[in-house]
């Protein structure tokens, strides 16, 4: 067990990824990622205040499109596609709570 | 057969060779030797000689078939490419039809050029061997013991075997430059946004570059041209048009002031690598270039903050594959659990690790920590290259810390294999041209690549630079 | 006005998070039509369907038209940061919604509603709609449905997301707040602001708590789709946290549910760690800085918003801004008209009277103002009753007509003092009983009364009397 993160922090990380983990492929990962995280010790460590982070390594702004109507997908080749469909819809299975 | 991509295009043109000839001697070739290869996910024979059919109609009518008229092209199969399977070798996508091509597959045909099939990759491009595929490895085609290196170990391995004279790859932490060094081929990424990323299937996206490989610095130049230039449907697409390469490549490096960078030739780098890296700093002072030691300290810390910056952006990019839309899907009673059925046996282990590391880095709590330091650092390695740009016209490094590995070598350990793109990744953090040359072989006689790294848009310093390494190579 | 009709001791506060699609022809990040009621999966394209490897580019009309709204309502035009917020949810076509958090469009503004109450707008930022699913089996309702089909028509509308401060404290003032916002969106054009077809929807942030201790946990109330779902939800939710409270327990901050059938909110999903979204700047978007020539250029060719509007009218009319009438009339887009007549020189009363009540149908907006004047001198002339001037009125709409010649083809002849005083008389002498009670009756016996003899006049001269004048001949014969 590594003091980088938890089993329980994988475990977490994996629920928001909707991963499933074998309780074997948790101690693999685990350990995987306390290595990664250490080497990113030297990252962490920097005293960075005052450094504005970079999202972007080619700075442009304002990128905008005209607001004109342009090609659509054709449906059927778009739901041909699709594991399952319906009425011209996606169809899923039962969907258990309202979107967060 | 490693055929010059020029020559081949300009034959057709002329109309002294046919580009469906063309297609099948490169045909020929890939019956004879891609099942040890494995370049390939799938070859598109059907559309390729349609395309190849096309071409000679055009010639035969006078009209112009384009700058590519007739060379067959192999695409890395994250490209998207309308009505042919595009997988990004992994599971989750498999049988995937995208309804749409990728800019580039655009340009490619407004060309004339004749994509002959989609190339194995690391799953999602996460890798630097191509052993991550979800369809198998592809070899080495100098050493088939050995990897292609990766990403785009399936576009180097095309080009390196003589399947095709050009390929396109896409290059997040190195995945074009490590893979054409490990198979002796010219890798090229471009400057960020120089070439549409539209239709490119997302790994990292202020990280990702679609890129050429070539066994020529002049078809590389050429291959860029045709594919890089503004496009309405990127927003960081940068708003000049294509770089003037070609007419430049003959300059000469008389007077270019090169850098060779301390922190990419230390620890770490195989010493017969780091000799071949001094010897072409030699060829380029012979050849009239000034040539001095130059220093980005912060670069020591790209690996790090590419191991956050990348995963955290990949675990959102993969968010989409969750058995809904397209691509794979495992059943179960609900939704939530049907994704989650689906992403697990949908994608491989070096997948799920980046996804999990990423999204650890952006999650409450250690977004500051992790995410958003990587980025303080990717502003630190930036204002470094601009410090040494202002007193070198290019750099010059390792592309690889060392020549093609043997398969297995590095993937009980995930960490090891990251260290291989310990040269490239800065390029990819502050968005900067960079390519690999072959220059010479190392102590396995296998080939080394020389990474030559420009600043922004001096992309066509960079070629005339490689041009002269490549005339100097032993 | 009713009131929370909380016990004695507590307060309501409350925050309204409004999503408007706005009045674009495509959709936020992509040329893909933006229209409601097509056939399911029919306005998708990669992006839409974020397809592998598609990428958004952002709709300038989307940027102006958030810029509109955040000047209409005083905001800061700021520069501004796309970010991703991850999560899973079918809906959802990239499994996270590209929104802007840290560095909204607009901050810091407010709108005035009609009483005249400000209320506090934190921010108004742009961000894309979802998809829709329908849940087929069971009710219709997500709970015991077998599956769930999804239509992706709507994703990547674009939305603005205004948000209120915690300034609301009635349901009443909730229900205004959101009236205004919409006449707002209306006016500048952003949004049609059609709450029935899902184009404005309302979150209510609830809370309870004594005036001068901190503000309660509070309670998100989703999706609210009418006014009137709006007031009753805020009002449920309230009686139902005081309850909690003086029960002696806690509330849990929670989003809820409006369930409209039987009138009460219901836990939807508790706020937990796991609400984790990990939001990161969009890489696929660059910042936007709109230019300071650009957002004045915007500034300049907003039209009057309505509480302008209506201090206008009533500065016009001579009374209070928050006059009832005046904010009818400018709800109504009528106060173009008002204005007009009052220009005119047409008594202030009757033309807010008219144009308020008697303005609503069909036609009403291209009324002449000219007409209407006239058909207000000749009331105020005594040539028409109230009555009469609202019948003519009705006809001048329908038709155009000049009013004195509707009024005359009518027969309605303005009324001589000696005939009204006449008739009057013949109606006293046939009801004496009435008269004396009146004549020696308490004010309230005589304003009983009062409507009995005015009525009996109409009558006998076929509604040509005007009433205010027989109640004022009646006041001073019982005089003496
Ligand atoms: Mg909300
Ligand atoms: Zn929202």
């Amino acid at each position: 067990m590594s003091d980088r993160i938890s089993r329980d922090a994988v475990a977490h990380v994996a629920r928001l990824a909707n991963l499933a983990l074998t309780d074997d492929e948790l101690d693999t990962y685990t350990a995987q990622l306390a290595d990664v995280l250490a080497h990113a010790a030297d990252v962490e460590a920097l005293d960075l205040a005052g450094v504005e982070p970079t999202t972007h390594p080619y700075p442009l702004t304002n990128v905008l499109r005209a607001d004109v109507v342009g090609p659509t997908l054709d449906r059927d080749e778009v739901l041909a596609a699709a594991p399952a469909v319906a009425d011209d819809r996606f169809s899923v299975p039962t969907i258990l709570g309202e979107a967060p | 057969m490693s055929g010059s991509a020029l020559e081949l295009a300009a034959a057709v043109r002329r109309g002294t060779r046919s580009a469906v000839d063309v297609l099948d001697e490169h045909r020929a070739a890939i019956e004879a030797t891609e099942l040890q290869i494995h370049a390939f996910n799938l070859v598109t024979a059907a559309e390729a000689r349609a395309a190849a059919e096309e071409v000679d109609r055009t010639v035969a009518a006078g009209d112009d078939p384009g700058p590519l008229a007739g060379v067959p092209i192999a695409l890395k199969d994250n490209l998207c490419t309308r009505g042919i399977p595009t997988t990004c070798s992994s599971k989750i996508l498999d049988g995937w039809l995208p309804p749409y091509d990728a800019t580039v597959v655009q340009r490619l045909a407004a060309a004339g050029a004749v994509p002959i099939g989609k190339t194995n990759l690391d799953e999602f491009a996460m890798g630097s061997s191509t052993e991550n595929s979800a369809f198998g490895p592809t070899r080495n085609p100098r050493d088939l013991t050995r990897v292609p290196g990766g990403s785009s170990g399936g576009s180097a391995a095309a080009v390196a075997a003589g399947f095709a004279p050009l390929s396109l790859g896409s290059d997040t932490g190195g995945s074009i430059r490590q893979p054409a060094a490990l198979c002796g081929v010219v890798g090229v990424k471009p400057t960020y946004g120089r070439v549409s990323r539209y239709g490119l299937i997302a790994f990292a996206s202020s990280l990702d570059q679609i890129g050429p490989f070539a066994n020529t610095v002049a078809d590389a130049a050429q291959l860029l041209e045709v594919i890089a230039g503004h496009d309405p449907r990127d927003s960081t697409s940068i708003p000049e048009g294509p770089p003037a390469v070609s007419e430049h490549l003959l300059d000469g490096v008389d007077g270019l002031r090169v850098g060779v960078v301390t922190e990419l030739l230390g620890e770490g780098i195989a010493p017969d690598v780091a000799a071949r890296v001094r010897e072409a700093a030699e060829a380029l002072a012979a050849a009239g270039a000034k040539v001095e030691e130059a220093s980005v300290p912060a670069a020591i810390y790209g690996l790090s903050a590419y191991y956050l910056i990348a995963p955290a952006e990949a675990s959102s990019n993969l968010a989409r594959f969750d058995g809904v839309r397209y691509g794979l899907r495992v059943n179960a009673p609900t939704t939530n659990e049907m994704m989650i059925a689906t992403r697990t046996a949908g994608f491989g282990a070096e997948v799920k690790r980046r996804i999990m590391l990423g999204t650890y880095a952006l999650s409450a709590g250690y977004y500051d920590a992790y995410y958003g330091q990587a980025q303080r650092v990717r502003t630190l390695i930036a204002r470094d290259f601009a410090a040494a740009y202002e007193q070198f016209d290019v750099l010059l490094s390792p592309t690889s810390p060392t020549t093609a590995f043997a398969f297995g070598d590095k993937t009980a350990d995930p960490l090891t294999m990251y260290l291989n793109d310990v040269c490239t990744i800065p390029s990819n953090l502050v968005g900067d041209p960079a390519m690999s040359v072959p220059f010479g072989t190392g102590a396995d006689g296998l080939p080394v690549g020389v990474q030559v790294l420009a600043p922004a848009l001096a992309e066509a310093t960079m070629f005339r630079t490689a041009a002269v390494l490549e005339g100097a190579a032993p | 006005m009713t009131t929370t009709l909380l016990p004695e001791g507590w307060e309501l506060i409350v925050g309204l998070e409004v999503h408007a699609e706005l009045a674009t022809a495509t959709k936020m990040f992509s040329a893909a039509p933006n229209m409601f009621g097509d056939d399911p999966n029919t306005n998708i394209d990669p992006v839409t369907l974020g397809l592998p490897g598609s990428l958004p580019v952002l709709n300038e009309k989307a940027v102006e038209l958030a810029i509109r709204l955040g000047l209409a309502v005083h905001c800061s035009v700021e520069p501004s940061v796309f970010s991703r917020k991850n999560y899973f949810y079918p809906d959802m076509p990239k499994d996270f919604q590209i929104s802007q958090y840290d560095k909204p469009i607009n901050v810091d503004g407010w709108l005035e509603l009609p009483d005249g109450t400000v209320i506090g707008i934190e921010r108004a930022h742009l961000e894309e709609d979802t998809g829709k699913s329908s849940h087929m089996g069971g009710d219709g309702r997500i709970h015991g449905a077998s599956h769930s089909l999804v239509d992706y028509n709507r994703a990547g509308v674009p939305l603005l997301e205004i948000v209120s401060r915690p300034d609301i404290r009635t349901p009443d003032q909730a229900k205004a707040y959101v009236s205004e916002l919409r006449s707002i969106l209306v006016a500048t054009g952003a949004s049609d602001g059609k709450m029935e077809e899902g184009s404005m929807r309302v979150d209510a942030n609830v809370s309870v708590h004594h005036p001068g201790e901190p503000f309660g946990t509070r309670c998100e109330i989703k999706n609210l789709n009418s006014l009137r779902s709006l007031g009753r939800a805020i009002e449920y939710e309230a009686r139902r946290q005081v309850d909690v409270l003086e029960a002696g327990e806690t509330i849990r901050q929670e989003t809820r549910h409006w369930n409209e059938a039987e009138g009460r909110t219901s836990t939807m999903r508790v706020k937990e760690d796991a609400d984790d979204y990990r939001y990161f700047p969009e890489p696929d978007l660059v910042p936007l800085a709109p230019s300071a020539e650009w957002i004045e250029q915007i500034r300049a060719d907003l039209p009057p918003m309505p509480a302008e509007r209506r201090a206008r009218l009533a500065a016009a009319a001579g009374v209070p801004k928050t006059t009832d009438s005046v904010a009818v009339i400018v709800e109504r887009d009528l106060d173009g008209l008002a204005l007009a007549t009052l220009e005119l020189g047409a008594d202030p009363g009757r033309v807010l009277v008219h144009v308020e009540q008697n303005l609503s149908g069909d036609g009403s907006a291209e009324l002449r103002p000219d007409l209407l004047a006239a058909l207000i001198a000749l009331e105020t002339g005594g040539e028409l009753t109230a009555t009469q001037a609202k019948q003519v009125l009705a006809d001048v709409v329908a038709t155009g007509a000049d009013p004195a010649e509707v009024a005359k083809a009518k027969g309605f002849e303005a009324m001589s003092s000696d005939a009204l005083f006449t008739a009057i008389d013949e109606i006293i002498a046939g009801s004496p009983d009435e008269w004396e009670r009146f004549r020696t009756g308490d004010q309230k016996a005589r304003g009983k009364l009062t409507g009995f003899f005015v009525g009996q006049v109409m009558k006998a001269t076929r509604g040509q009397a005007d009433g205010g004048a027989v109640t004022a001949r009646l006041n001073e014969l019982a005089a003496g």
